[in-house]
């Protein structure tokens, strides 16, 4: 089934927030952003502001008539400073105005005056001076000081991954509509209703009932739309309260990179001990978590870090700790993956550098060391659902891996300016969120007399296609056709307090709830048409839209059903709810069983350097994906790849960088860059594992939108497979990104820029003593 | 130009006639529109044709692609697919523009049909531009080489950011709608195959009667060539003030665009764009790989529109042209009051930003002694993504080599310096000696007394220092026929 939305999208029809028709007097808004790191506001003179032509209110902390506070798992986070700043480009103050070029020329002629502060940017800076959003967290198994003693090689070293900008291509935006009796009305580019629903609430200081959130769809989320879409829409929400107008905020590509949280970076130490036979013995490692300014989702995200950071592999004896360190950038927050991968590529070059001191092959470690069903996670949960090793299989066989090597060797003997290098990738990731409560969804599922359907879940349509997996759920369930099923806008009004769409779970918890609606909703007609056909009810059945009776044709469709309940006063309405069984976790023990299940897979990245250039070409990904019973398997696969590239970005050119005063370097797509078609290989090879293992999804399906982001991580070992091919031997940094530049100075650092003499790139040829110059 | 003329042009299927708001005005609330007014505002916030998306007003993500066609030569329209952010409306004038509304045929067409069927649009928000240049890559009536010509389709989505599917899918899309329409390229049998509008048919008539006459230049406001760089720089400010289009000039001095052979010099008209040069017959024929040199430049959307005259005033230190230019020798062409002065380019830059440009000039073009056979012009570049990027740091060789000797030399770098930077000492250390090791090691060790770079985020001044050196290396590999790593000695360590 094609993606629901599809044509439209290509027809430029599909209308998102700032799309719909204006309503009249509607207002655009702006904010005024620190353009400090640290400091406290010793004045603020708004006058040339509120004097600017057409700005029609300008609001500041005092004019929040709730709390002023949008954290939405600590209250650390005000919606408008109250006399300090955090980052730049915190909010200090709300511009509303009659168009956009008011409020944003207006925005300029804010006058600060700030007592500026140290500013830390460095995570491990940020714990020294005791700067924690909360106490540091861990999960440990074994007894790893005791394991040091039984292995052959131990190991340590530093793992630095940078951040992510998610660069949604729709920015962030909502528009806030007026109604009666003080309620609002606001159309938000939200992962998370319900969180922008509870926040505008509580900053207007009104029951939750009075404000409707309401998403039709997201040109983008990956986790950057989860926490952070609510500040804009409390603004839109804000605005609209004291102006009694319509209002829409949509933040330009320039603010939006400025002002949004992204992925988190870390630094994270490791400490590794493997026996000469190649097990892993023990596992240590202390994440120093780069939390931004305030909490935002970071403790969630690193509880995935600790759950993550021995990847696929089972390690008798671990220690894994990390500490959120609480810095002067803008808040971190979801991504999808959500410190997963940070935590696997903790342990992937911790792997890694055991490998190249023992001097076996990466892949052979990881191999050995992969988990098998009976293994259990550090977490205490066990590993019943894990099929990594299957995967391995699959990709070591289905894709030759030995041939690979092969390939690459033979090229590397014969060009000594030009490295190949591969690696292999596997992913074991934990399906459901860490927090246990969230994993709960409503859906309201409304048949009308005509036979067509109305479905409302709490999840959200951001390309990942989530509708058409929804329709697909609930007309399987009915036994009618897709096109039937409407799938209605999220709607705080129609599903009340869902989570976000995160966690790769959105399918599974809203396509669950769907069944649950779905299932009764035909249970009941068909006793009806039991009644009316004098037939035993548990014998009906319907397919392709005609009722069955034992398998034969009863006369009977789908609208003639309908309208025979309808008429009969039987319910065409149903609500369906589902909470995830069997997951829990306690944090105090650091034990539980936090995952409905895993999804499993592998990668082969193999690239091509260019080593007088430090550019280089990923040639090839190849991978096996372990996808349960797809229920769309086109859409699985957009997200494969989709995810994979967004991997394959970061560990390669996405270059977030900060400098010493909080300044992001990157905050332009200019010099932000993403990957554009060239960067992603033409050979790319998706093989999916297709067997129902697991009962948690709907009809059996996979959670299939972060993993595969993980896979990406390999072009990271590959790269350094290649550098070791020019003869780099000796320490060599384990640094994400893998920029081009990352990559010279990696293979010529320690070269002097005038002189051709090289360690990587001189000929290996004796040369004669003549022909040395200078 | 009189403020008060209105401008007149074809979008999609209607006539419009626009006044603008008069020049300095101050921004006012409910104006119209004024010149400087980029196409995307005016057709997503004036006319709430909300098909074209605005993703990051820089250039860098197409999601505001729109067609602008134009009339030929041969009176026929020709259609280029632009980023719309960083047009001036004022450009507009006696032109058709195309949104993706315009493309409609109320139904999905091939392309559209296509990306669906490779679910090749999840979000949803890349797709509007995508399909726009999709079918401005079928409007072009040359023919596609193969069914699916790889190259030909990557350069079709080159200045398309999609956060979503990581491309493979629309690869296979844009390769699969290609194929499907084989033969059936070009406006017209677009049209009889169901796949354009009818209205296309008709907009060569309609353009010719909109001509107006030459507009009055005013060098008091913003000058816009082609707007890549002024959009990116004044984005907030040039929505509400008149601009001077440069390219509204075209159609009464046709030499201010293409590369001509004049008495033993190219020369090259200043608002000739990036795209004309990598098709330039007169350049493919003496730098082979002219064609190859630019992909590395912007995107096809920004080279439909970046101009050279633009990349040589602009001054970065880092610009592509500039430094093949640097390279080539060129002398500048400048006009002012009536006036022209030509000044070779390397005096042109006089320090960060700051040329020897006299109020009221422009340039007008350039010009550099014809290739000869035994020349070899290179260029190389090295940024953090290999394409749509800045460079770290570009260089660029102009060799003639005589006799196993290096006859003459012209060197240049870029992002190494205040300045698009001429490597007067290095290229006159090398001359008269043959392409060996010693040479280079001269050249390398000279370049790097010539070069001041400075760590940004392109890169750190120690990268940029290596860059040097080893591009320096690349060029003298080429001209050889030698490995580059011929030329290195392994560490004595
Ligand atoms: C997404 C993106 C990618 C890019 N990639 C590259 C790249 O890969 N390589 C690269 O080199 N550059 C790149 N650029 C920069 C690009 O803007 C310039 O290289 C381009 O050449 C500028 O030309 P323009 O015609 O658009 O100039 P404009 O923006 O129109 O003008 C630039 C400046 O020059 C002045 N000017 C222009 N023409 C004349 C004239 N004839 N006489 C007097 N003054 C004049 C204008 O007044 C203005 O001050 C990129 C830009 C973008 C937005
Ligand atoms: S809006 Fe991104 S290129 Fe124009
Ligand atoms: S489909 Fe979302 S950006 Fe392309």
């Amino acid at each position: 089934m094609d993606h629901l939305d599809a044509e439209a999208h290509t027809r430029g029809r599909s209308r998102y927030v700032d799309d719909e028709p204006r309503p009249a007097g509607l207002l655009q808004a702006a904010v005024v952003p620190s353009p400090v790191a640290h400091g406290e506001i010793r004045s603020l003179d708004l006058t040339a502001v509120r004097d600017y032509a057409g700005v029609v209110a300008v609001l500041t902390a005092e004019d929040i008539p709730g709390s002023n506070q949008i954290g939405s798992v600590l209250p650390d986070e005000p919606l408008l400073s109250t006399g300090e700043v955090h980052y730049i480009g915190q909010p200090i103050a709300l511009v509303v105005a009659e168009d956009f070029h008011a409020a944003r020329h207006a925005v300029a002629r804010a006058r600060l005056d700030i007592d500026e502060r140290p500013v830390v940017v460095d995570p491990k800076e940020a714990f020294e001076r005791g700067h924690l959003i909360a106490d540091p967290q861990s999960v440990h198994m074994g007894d790893v000081d005791a394991a040091w003693a039984q292995c052959d090689v131990v190991v340590e070293g530093e793992a630095t991954i940078s951040g992510q900008e998610h660069v949604y291509l729709e920015t962030q935006r909502a528009r806030a509509l007026p109604e009666e009796n003080g309620a609002i009305r606001v159309l938000s580019s939200t992962q998370s209703p319900y969180v922008g629903q509870r926040t505008i609430a509580g900053i207007l200081g009104v029951p939750l009932h009075q404000i409707e959130v309401d998403v039709r769809r997201l040109g983008g989320g990956f986790g950057g739309k989860e926490d952070q879409a609510t500040p804009w829409a409390c603004f839109a929400a804000l605005a609209a309260h004291h102006t009694g107008r319509p209002v829409e905020i949509v933040l330009s590509r320039a603010e939006d990179l400025l002002m949004t949280g992204k992925r988190h970076a870390y630094r994270s130490d490791y400490k590794i001990g493997v026996t000469r036979d190649g097990r892993i013995l023990a596992l240590d490692v202390r994440h120093f978590q780069n939390s931004g300014a305030a909490c935002d989702l970071s403790l969630a995200v690193l509880g995935r870090t600790l759950f993550h950071t021995t990847n696929s592999y089972f390690i008798p004896n671990v220690r894994v700790w990390g500490a959120p360190c609480r810095t002067n950038i803008p808040p971190a927050t979801a991504f999808r993956g959500f410190g997963g991968p940070q935590g696997m590529f903790a342990v992937e070059s911790a792997l890694t550098h055991a490998a190249e001191a023992l001097g076996i092959d990466r892949e052979e470690l990881q191999r050995r060391n992969l988990l098998r069903s009976s293994d259990s996670f550090p977490y205490g949960q066990n590993a019943a659902t894990v099929r990594i090793r299957r995967c391995w299989e699959e990709l070591d066989e289905g894709f030759d891996l030995e041939a690979t090597r092969q390939q690459v060797e033979e090229w590397n003997d014969r060009h000594p300016a030009v490295k190949k290098g591969y690696a292999v990738m596997p992913v074991t990731f934990g399906i459901s969120f860490t927090a246990t409560f969230l994993n709960q969804a409503s859906a309201l599922l409304h048949v009308y007399t005509d036979g067509s359907v109305s479905l409302s879940t709490g999840g959200v349509e951001m390309g990942q296609g989530l509708f058409s997996n929804l329709a697909v759920v609930a007309s399987r369930a009915l036994g009618i056709e897709p096109t039937r099923v409407r799938v209605e806008s999220t709607n705080t009004r129609r599903i009340a307090n869902m989570s976000a769409s995160a966690a790769s779970s959105t399918t599974l918890l809203n396509g669950n709830a769907t069944l649950r609606a779905a299932t009764p909703l035909r249970e009941r007609l068909l006793t009806h048409a039991g009644e009316r056909l004098g037939s035993d009810p548990s014998l009906l059945t319907i397919e392709n839209e005609q009722l069955l009776c034992d398998g034969e044709p009863t006369g009977w469709d789908w609208p003639k059903l309908v309208k025979s309940a309808y008429l009969h006063r039987v319910s065409l309405s149903a609500h369906g709810f589902y909470a995830t069984p069997e997951i829990h976790y306690d944090e105090a023990r650091g034990r539980g069983h936090p995952f409905a299940y895993h999804v499993c897979g592998a990668a082969l990245v193999e690239v091509t350097v260019d080593g007088l250039r430090g550019s280089y070409e990923i040639d090839r990904v190849r991978l096996v994906h372990d996808l349960g019973r797809p229920l769309n398997r086109r859409v699985d696969l957009g997200q494969v790849e989709g995810g994979l590239a967004q991997g394959l970005g970061w560990m390669t050119v996405e270059d977030l960088r900060y400098d010493e005063t909080g300044r992001n370097l990157s905050a332009a797509l200019a010099t932000y860059k993403v990957p554009d078609v060239y960067l992603m290989p033409r050979d790319l090879e998706v093989r999916f594992i297709e067997e129902p293992d697991t009962e948690a999804g709907p009809y059996h399906a996979k959670a299939v939108g972060e993993p595969p982001l993980m896979y990406g991580l390999g072009v990271v070992f590959a790269l350094r497979r290649a550098l070791r091919a020019f003869g780099r031997d000796g320490q060599l940094p384990f640094v994400a990104p893998m920029t081009p530049e990352q990559v010279l100075l990696q293979l010529q650092g320690d070269d002097d820029p005038s002189r051709l003499v090289s360690k990587s790139l001189g000929t290996r040829v004796p040369v004669p003593a003549e022909a040395v110059s200078s | 130009m009189a403020s008060t003329s209105p401008l007149r042009f074809v979008l999609n299927d209607a006539d419009l006639e626009l006044t603008l708001t008069p020049d300095g005005s101050d921004p006012k609330l409910g104006r119209g529109c004024a010149g400087g007014t980029s196409v995307l505002d005016f057709v997503r916030r004036e006319l709430r044709l909300t098909g074209t998306k605005e993703g990051c007003k820089e250039g860098d993500c197409g999601a505001c692609t729109v067609l602008v066609g134009e009339l030929d030569d041969g009176g026929r329209v020709r259609y280029l697919p632009v980023t719309s952010c960083l047009m001036p409306l004022a450009e507009v004038a006696g032109r058709h523009l195309v949104t993706i509304e315009g493309l409609d045929m109320g139904q999905a067409n091939t392309v559209q049909r296509r990306i669906v069927e490779a679910g090749a649009s999840q979000c949803g928000f890349c797709t509007p531009g995508i399909v726009v240049s999709l079918v401005a890559q079928l409007m072009d009536s040359s023919e596609l080489e193969s069914d699916a010509d790889a190259d030909c389709v990557d350069r079709s989505l080159s200045g398309h950011l999609c956060r979503c599917t990581g491309y493979r899918s629309l690869r296979d899309a844009a390769a699969a709608s290609f194929c499907d329409l084989r033969g059936r390229q070009g406006v017209p049998r677009l049209v009889n195959a169901g796949e354009l509008p009818e209205h296309f048919l008709g907009i060569a008539e309609r353009l010719q009667a909109l001509q107006a006459p030459p507009a009055e230049m005013n060098l008091d406001r913003p000058v816009v060539a082609g707007g890549t760089d002024l959009y990116v720089q004044q984005g907030e400010e040039l929505p509400t003030r008149e601009v001077t289009a440069l390219r509204t000039l075209l159609p009464h001095r046709p030499e201010l665009r293409g590369v001509r052979v004049e008495g033993g010099r190219i020369s090259i008209g200043a608002l000739t764009s990036f795209e004309d040069l990598a098709q330039s017959e007169v350049l493919r024929k003496r730098i082979p790989t002219i064609t190859e040199f630019m992909h590395l430049v912007a995107s096809w959307q920004l080279r439909n529109r970046a101009t050279v005259g633009g990349n040589l005033i602009n001054a970065s230190p880092i610009g592509d042209v500039t430094i093949l230019m640097l390279a080539l020798g060129a002398e500048a062409v400048l006009e002012g009051q009536g006036e022209a002065r030509v000044l070779p380019l390397r005096d042109l830059y006089k320090g960060y930003k700051v040329l020897d440009l006299r109020p009221g000039e422009i340039l007008t073009g350039l010009s550099f002694r014809d290739v000869e056979a035994t020349e070899f012009v290179d260029f190389e570049k090295v940024s953090k993504r290999r394409t749509l990027d800045i460079a770290t740091v570009n260089t660029a060789a102009r060799l003639h080599l005589r006799d196993g000797l290096i006859h003459q030399a012209c060197l240049a770098a870029g992002g190494v310096a205040p300045i698009p930077l001429l490597l007067r000492r290095t290229s006159e250390i090398v001359r008269g000696r043959p392409i060996d090791r010693e040479t280079l090691s001269l050249a390398v060790a000279e370049a790097q007394s010539e070069i001041s770079p400075i760590s940004d985020v392109r890169g750190s001044a120690g990268t940029k220092r290596l860059l040097v050196r080893n591009l320096l290396i690349a060029h003298f590999a080429k001209a050889a026929g030698m490995e580059p790593s011929d030329f290195f000695l392994p560490n004595a360590a």
